[in-house]
C-alpha cells in the first residue's frame, strides 16, 4: 500500500491537470501555475544539492538558462520536436553539474559556491555573443497556436510543467530514501567523517550535481515557449538564483515535501502580488519573508509542522 | 516511522488543499464590474533597468487620462488604467496580460515600454484579434505582420537601420571625404540592433570599419575601449550605447582625448536631464539621435502646455525633470488610441484597428501615420548636435538652441559644427 | 593594432581599475576570508554608500572622498548590529553555513529596496574636480577619475593591513579566524573580536561607495554585479589575506583591461572569471591563502 499511494497521488494529480484544461478557459491561470511548477522543479533540484548534501548552488540561472537555450538552438537548427528538446536540455544542463561537479567538488564548499556564480557570468558571456541564438538581443519565438488535442499552447506548457514537476519531486523522493540519499546526508552532517567510513562522497556528490544540473536544465527547457522570447537578460535573471534557494529554506531542506511547500507559497505569493501590489514591495517581500524564516524557523514550514504534530502525537 | 508517515501525509493534505484553494481563488477572484469606465490594461517598467523611463511614461499617460476624463471620457465613458509592474522582466508579461484580460477584463491593452517587454504581449494579442499600441519597441511586429500592431516611436518601416541613417549621410556629405570609421556598442538589445543597421549604412558612405567590437553593459572603465578606437585613427566614431555607458564613453573620450571629425551615433541617455547637467559642455559636438528636441521647428500644438504639466509633477514623482524624451510620446500613444476609439465610434477591436490603419493623428509629437507593419509610414529620427552648452545648469536644455536639429532637412534648425574638435571650444 | 603604448595604456588602466577593486573587495576579504561569513549583500552596503556620498555631496558639496571617510563610523556601526543579529540567529547555534547565506540575500533585498524606495531607480552622478581631468606620464595617460580611487583603495588596503598586522585588535582578529579557541584560552573574547572585525569590514564599504559613484552613474540594483567579482578576488587572493585580495584585485583589473583593449570588451568580465576557475582547479587556497 505504502508502495502504490505515491504513484496513485501522482496519477490523480495528473488527472486533475488535464480535466482542468478541458475546462478552464481563464488562461492566467495556465501561466501563474506554470510558474509556480517551474519553481516546484527548480526548489526540488537545488535542494537534491543543496538541502541534502549542503553544498550551496549560486548559478541555478546557469543551468536553467542552458537548458532554454539548448533547446532553443536545436528548435532553430533543425526545428526538433519537443521531447527531443527536453532530453537535449536536460543532457546539456546535466553534463554542466558533471563537469562542474568534477572541477570543484574536491575543494571546501564555499569554493564550489563561488565556482557557480562565475560559471553564470562565463556562461551567459558566452551566450551574449552566440549570434546564432540571437545573442544580446534574443530572438523572438513564435508559438503554434494549437498542438495535440488542447485548445491552447499554454495548456500545453502547463501540461508539460506539471509532468516535470511530478518527476523532479519523485526523483528527489526516491534519492532521500535510497542509499544515495542516506550517503548525502551523512556528507552533509560532516562530511570528513562520512569520507572515514567508507562513504564514496565524491561520486555521490558529483551524482547529485549532475541531477540536480539536468533537472534545472529540463525547467528552462519550456521557457522560451512561455515567454515567446529568448534574450540572456531574462533567462539568466538572478530571480531563478534567490527563488530556488528560498523555496527550500521556507520549506524545509532536509526532505522533499520542502521545497514543493516553499515554491508553492512563495511562487504563488510572488504571483498574486505581481498583479496587485506596488512591487517594488514584492522584491521586499522575498527579502523579509526569507530573513524572517531563516531567523525564526531554520527547519523550514515543514520541519515546525513536524514538531506540531510530533506534540500532538506524543 | 508510522508517524512520520502520518505526518507527511498531513502536510501533503494541507498542501494539496492549499494550491487547489489559491487556484480557485485565483480564477474566481471577484472583478468590480463596472459596465461604465473604459478600461485600459497594461504593464510598464516601475522597477528594474527601464524603470526610469517606464515611470516618466506612466506619469504622461496619467496626464492623458486625467485630460481626457475632464472633457467627458472617451464615448462618454470615464478612462481608467490597469497597471501592473512587469520589472522589466519579459517573463512576468504574460502572466500580466493574461490576467489583465481575463480576470480584469479590460477593454483595451496597450504596452509596456521597450522593445523586450513588448514582444511577449504580441502572442497574446495576436491571438484574440486584440489592437496593441507599441511604446518604443524595434520590429516587434516584423515576424508576425499582424495587422492591429502600432508603434509609436517613429523609427519608419525599417527601424534597425533608421537609427543610423541620417549619421551616415551626414558623414558622406563632408568635404573632404570621410574614409574610416569605429564602430562600438553595448551587448544589449538596442545597441546589437542600431550596430546592425549602422553597418549597412556605412557602406553606402563609402566607409571603412577599423574598429567593430561590444563591450558588457556592466563595464566599469571605458578608457581602454576608448584608447583602443584611437590608436585606429579613425574619422568617423559611431556608438550604440544605454544610459551608464553612454556617460562612461563621453568621460572616457574626454579624458583619453579621443576627437574623431564625426562623433556620437544612437547613445541612449544623453538625452535624460540626470545627464545633460552633469556632463554639460562635454555633450558639445556630439552628433546623436532623439526624438524631439525644443527647437521652433518642432513646435507641435500641445506639447509645450502637456510639458509644462509634466514638468510640475516630475520632481515628486522622481522622474526626469524635463521628460523631453519618452513623456511626449507615451502621451501621444494614448492620444492616438483615443481618437481612433472616438473616431471609430466604437470600442471594438476591429472597429478601432480599422481606423488606425486608414487616418493620420494629430498629436503632441506631430502627425502620426502608421504604415502596413504598424510603423510609422515616414520616419522622424531625428539627428541632433548639442552645441553651445555651457556649465551644467538644467535651464538651459529646457529650450532651444543647445540640441540642434541637422537631419531631415524638413525640421532643420541649426547648422553643423565641423570637425567634432570645433565644438568643443 | 597592437603597439606598446597601447599595451602601457592598458596595464596601467587595468592597475588603476585594480585598486579600485582591491578597495571594494576589502570587505569580503574580511568577513569572508578571516571570518567565513559570507555576507553576499556587502555589495549592495557599496551601494548605500555611494547613495550617501551623493547624499552629502548634493546637499552640501563635500568632496566625495571625505563624505567616504565621514560615514564609515555610522557603517562600522550598521556591520557591528548585523554581526550581532547574525551571530544570535546562527552562530551560536551551530548551524552552518547555509543560513547565514540565506539571510545575507534576504538582507540584499531588503536593502536594494529601501535604496529604490529612497531613492528611485535613476541614475546619479556626482561631479569633482578631478572628474574628466587627466595626466600624462610620457605616453602613459591616467584619468584622475580612476587614478584618485586607485590611490584612495591602495592607501585603504594599506591602512588595514598595518591595522590587523601591528594593532592589538588587528592581531586579534588574525588568532580568532585560525584558531578561536585558543584566543579564548588566553582571555579574549572571541566575539567581540568578530564584531569589531564585521563592523570593520562594513566600514570600508562607505569608503568604497564613494570611489565608486566617482568613477561610474549609480542606481540601487548595481550591487549584484559585483557580488560575483568581490568574491572571486577574495577567494582568488587567497582567505585571509589581505595582500592576497590586493594581488587578486590588481591582477583581474590588468587582465580585464588588456582583454577590453585586444580581444574585445565582451569577454573581459569572462575571462576574469575564466581566471578564477581556472586558480580554484589548480591551486585552491589562492595565491596567498592559509
Amino acid at each position: 500500500m505504502k508502495r502504490i499511494w505515491p504513484v496513485l497521488a501522482a496519477l490523480s494529480i495528473l488527472g486533475v491537470g488535464l480535466l482542468l484544461t478541458g475546462v478552464m478557459e481563464n488562461r492566467y491561470v495556465y501561466f501563474a501555475a506554470y510558474v509556480i511548477l517551474q519553481y516546484i522543479v527548480l526548489a526540488t533540484a537545488w535542494n537534491i544539492l543543496g538541502g541534502y548534501t549542503g553544498y550551496v548552488n549560486f548559478g541555478t540561472p546557469a543551468f536553467f538558462a542552458l537548458g532554454a537555450y539548448t533547446a532553443t538552438f536545436l528548435m532553430l537548427a533543425c526545428k526538433a520536436p519537443f521531447p527531443v528538446l527536453l532530453l537535449a536540455g536536460g543532457l546539456s544542463s546535466g553534463l554542466l553539474g558533471l563537469g562542474l561537479g568534477y572541477l570543484t567538488l574536491r575543494l571546501k564548499g564555499v569554493f564550489f559556491s563561488i565556482a557557480t556564480l562565475a560559471l553564470t557570468v562565463v556562461l551567459q558571456t558566452l551566450i551574449i555573443n552566440w549570434e546564432f541564438v540571437g545573442g544580446a538581443k534574443g530572438i523572438s519565438i513564435i508559438r503554434p497556436a494549437t498542438i495535440l488535442f488542447f485548445s491552447s499552447y499554454s495548456k500545453f506548457l502547463f501540461m508539460v510543467m506539471l509532468c516535470l514537476a511530478i518527476g523532479a519531486v519523485a526523483a528527489a523522493r526516491w534519492v532521500e530514501h535510497s542509499w544515495i540519499g542516506k550517503g548525502l546526508t551523512a556528507i552533509r552532517d560532516n562530511e570528513e567523517a562520512a569520507e572515514c567510513m567508507g562513504v564514496p562522497t565524491l561520486k555521490l556528490k558529483i551524482l547529485a550535481t549532475t541531477l540536480s544540473g539536468c533537472l534545472m536544465g529540463l525547467a528552462g527547457v519550456p521557457f522560451p515557449w512561455h515567454v515567446t522570447l529568448i534574450e540572456p537578460g531574462s533567462a539568466f535573471n538572478l530571480d531563478y538564483a534567490v527563488n530556488s534557494l528560498a523555496m527550500p529554506m521556507i520549506g524545509g531542506t532536509t526532505t522533499w515535501l520542502g521545497p514543493l511547500v516553499g515554491a508553492v507559497l512563495l511562487g504563488a505569493a510572488q504571483q498574486v502580488a505581481t498583479v496587485t501590489i506596488s512591487s517594488e514591495l514584492n522584491l521586499l517581500i522575498v527579502g523579509g519573508v526569507l530573513v524572517a524564516f531563516v531567523i525564526l524557523a531554520p527547519e523550514g514550514l515543514v520541519g515546525l509542522v513536524r514538531r506540531l504534530v510530533k506534540r500532538e502525537h506524543a | 516511522m508510522v508517524r512520520k508517515g502520518t505526518g507527511g501525509m498531513h502536510v501533503w493534505a494541507l498542501v494539496g488543499a492549499l494550491l487547489g484553494a489559491l487556484m480557485l481563488a485565483i480564477a474566481l477572484a471577484p472583478v468590480s464590474q463596472a459596465a461604465s469606465p473604459l478600461r485600459i490594461g497594461f504593464g510598464m517598467a516601475l522597477t528594474g533597468g527601464l524603470a526610469a523611463n517606464g515611470k516618466a511614461a506612466l506619469l504622461a499617460m496619467e496626464i492623458w487620462r486625467d485630460e481626457v476624463n475632464k472633457n467627458g471620457g472617451l464615448l462618454g465613458r470615464p478612462v481608467e488604467f490597469v497597471y501592473y509592474d512587469d520589472q522589466t522582466k519579459p517573463a512576468s508579461v504574460p502572466g500580466i496580460y493574461t490576467k489583465l484580460l481575463d480576470i480584469d477584463k479590460v477593454d483595451f491593452v496597450v504596452s509596456g515600454y521597450g522593445t523586450n517587454l513588448i514582444a511577449p504581449v504580441m502572442p497574446i494579442v495576436i491571438e484574440r484579434n486584440l489592437v496593441l499600441m507599441g511604446l518604443f519597441g524595434l520590429a516587434n511586429n516584423e515576424k508576425f505582420n499582424y495587422p492591429y500592431y502600432f508603434q509609436i516611436g517613429p523609427n519608419g518601416p525599417e527601424p534597425a537601420k533608421e537609427f543610423s541613417k541620417a549619421f551616415f549621410e551626414l558623414a558622406a556629405a563632408q568635404n573632404p571625404k570621410l574614409r574610416t570609421v569605429a564602430l562600438t556598442g553595448a551587448d544589449a538589445e538596442f545597441p546589437h540592433s542600431a550596430l546592425t543597421g549602422a553597418r549597412e549604412n556605412l557602406k553606402q558612405a563609402g566607409l571603412e570599419v577599423v574598429y567593430d567590437r561590444t563591450y558588457p553593459p556592466t563595464t566599469t572603465d571605458f578608457t581602454p575601449i576608448v584608447r583602443a578606437i584611437k590608436a585606429t585613427n579613425p574619422d568617423v566614431v559611431f556608438v550604440a550605447s544605454y544610459p551608464p555607458d553612454s556617460v562612461g564613453m563621453v568621460l572616457a573620450a574626454h579624458e583619453v582625448g579621443l576627437q574623431p571629425k564625426l562623433f556620437g551615433g544612437g547613445m541612449v541617455g544623453l538625452q535624460f536631464a540626470t545627464f545633460q547637467t552633469k556632463l554639460g559642455p562635454k555633450l558639445n559636438g556630439l552628433v546623436n539621435y532623439d526624438f524631439w528636441v525644443p527647437e521652433p521647428t518642432l513646435n507641435f500644438p500641445g506639447i509645450n502646455e502637456f510639458l509644462k504639466k509634466y514638468q510640475a509633477q516630475a520632481e515628486k514623482q522622481g522622474v526626469d525633470p524635463l521628460g523631453h524624451y519618452l513623456p511626449p510620446w507615451a502621451y501621444a500613444m494614448m492620444q492616438v488610441l483615443g481618437q481612433a476609439i472616438e473616431g471609430a465610434k466604437s470600442a471594438d477591436q476591429k472597429a478601432v484597428g480599422e481606423y488606425l490603419r486608414a487616418q493620420a493623428f494629430d498629436t503632441i509629437v506631430g502627425k502620426v501615420k502608421f504604415g502596413s507593419n504598424g510603423e510609422w509610414d515616414k520616419p522622424r529620427v531625428l539627428l541632433v548636435q548639442y552645441q553651445n552648452i555651457q556649465g551644467t545648469d538644467l535651464g538651459q536644455f529646457a529650450g532651444p538652441g543647445k540640441r540642434v536639429v541637422l537631419l531631415p532637412a524638413v525640421w532643420k534648425s541649426g547648422s553643423l559644427i565641423y570637425p567634432y574638435a570645433e565644438a568643443l571650444k | 593594432m597592437f603597439s606598446f603604448d597601447l599595451l602601457a595604456n592598458a596595464v596601467v588602466a587595468g592597475i588603476l581599475l585594480g585598486g579600485f577593486y582591491a578597495a571594494v573587495s576589502l570587505g569580503i576579504s574580511v568577513t569572508f576570508g578571516l571570518l567565513d561569513v559570507a555576507n553576499i549583500a556587502h555589495p549592495v552596503f557599496i551601494i548605500a554608500g555611494a547613495y550617501a556620498v551623493y547624499a552629502v555631496h548634493t546637499a552640501f558639496a563635500l568632496d566625495p572622498i571625505l563624505a567616504g571617510l565621514l560615514f564609515t563610523p555610522l557603517f562600522y556601526g550598521l556591520g557591528v548590529v548585523i554581526y550581532r543579529i547574525y551571530y544570535v540567529s546562527f552562530e551560536r547555534a551551530g548551524e552552518q553555513s547555509l543560513r547565514g547565506l540565506v539571510f545575507f540575500f534576504g538582507l540584499l533585498f531588503i536593502a536594494e529596496v529601501s535604496l529604490i524606495l529612497a531613492y528611485g531607480v535613476d541614475y546619479r552622478m556626482i561631479e569633482a574636480p578631478y572628474i574628466g581631468r587627466s595626466v600624462s606620464i610620457g605616453p602613459i595617460g591616467i584619468s584622475l577619475r580612476l587614478g584618485v580611487p586607485c590611490v584612495v583603495g591602495l592607501l585603504l588596503t594599506l591602512a588595514l593591513h598595518l591595522f590587523l598586522a601591528k594593532t592589538f585588535y588587528g592581531k586579534a582578529i588574525m588568532a580568532v579566524s585560525q584558531d578561536s579557541l585558543a584566543l579564548r584560552l588566553m582571555g579574549a573574547n572571541p566575539i567581540q573580536i568578530k564584531t569589531i572585525a564585521f563592523g570593520l569590514g562594513m566600514a570600508t564599504a562607505s569608503l568604497a561607495g564613494a570611489l565608486l559613484i566617482v568613477i561610474v552613474p549609480i542606481e540601487p540594483s548595481m550591487g549584484r554585479e559585483y557580488i560575483g567579482r568581490v568574491f572571486a578576488i577574495t577567494v582568488l587572493g587567497g582567505m585571509g589575506s589581505i595582500g592576497g585580495t590586493l594581488a587578486a584585485a590588481l591582477i583581474l583589473g590588468v587582465a580585464e583591461s588588456l582583454t577590453s583593449t585586444f580581444s574585445g570588451p565582451s569577454w573581459a568580465l569572462a575571462v576574469s572569471f575564466g581566471i578564477l576557475l581556472l586558480a580554484l582547479a589548480v591551486r585552491p587556497s589562492g595565491l596567498f591563502g592559509r
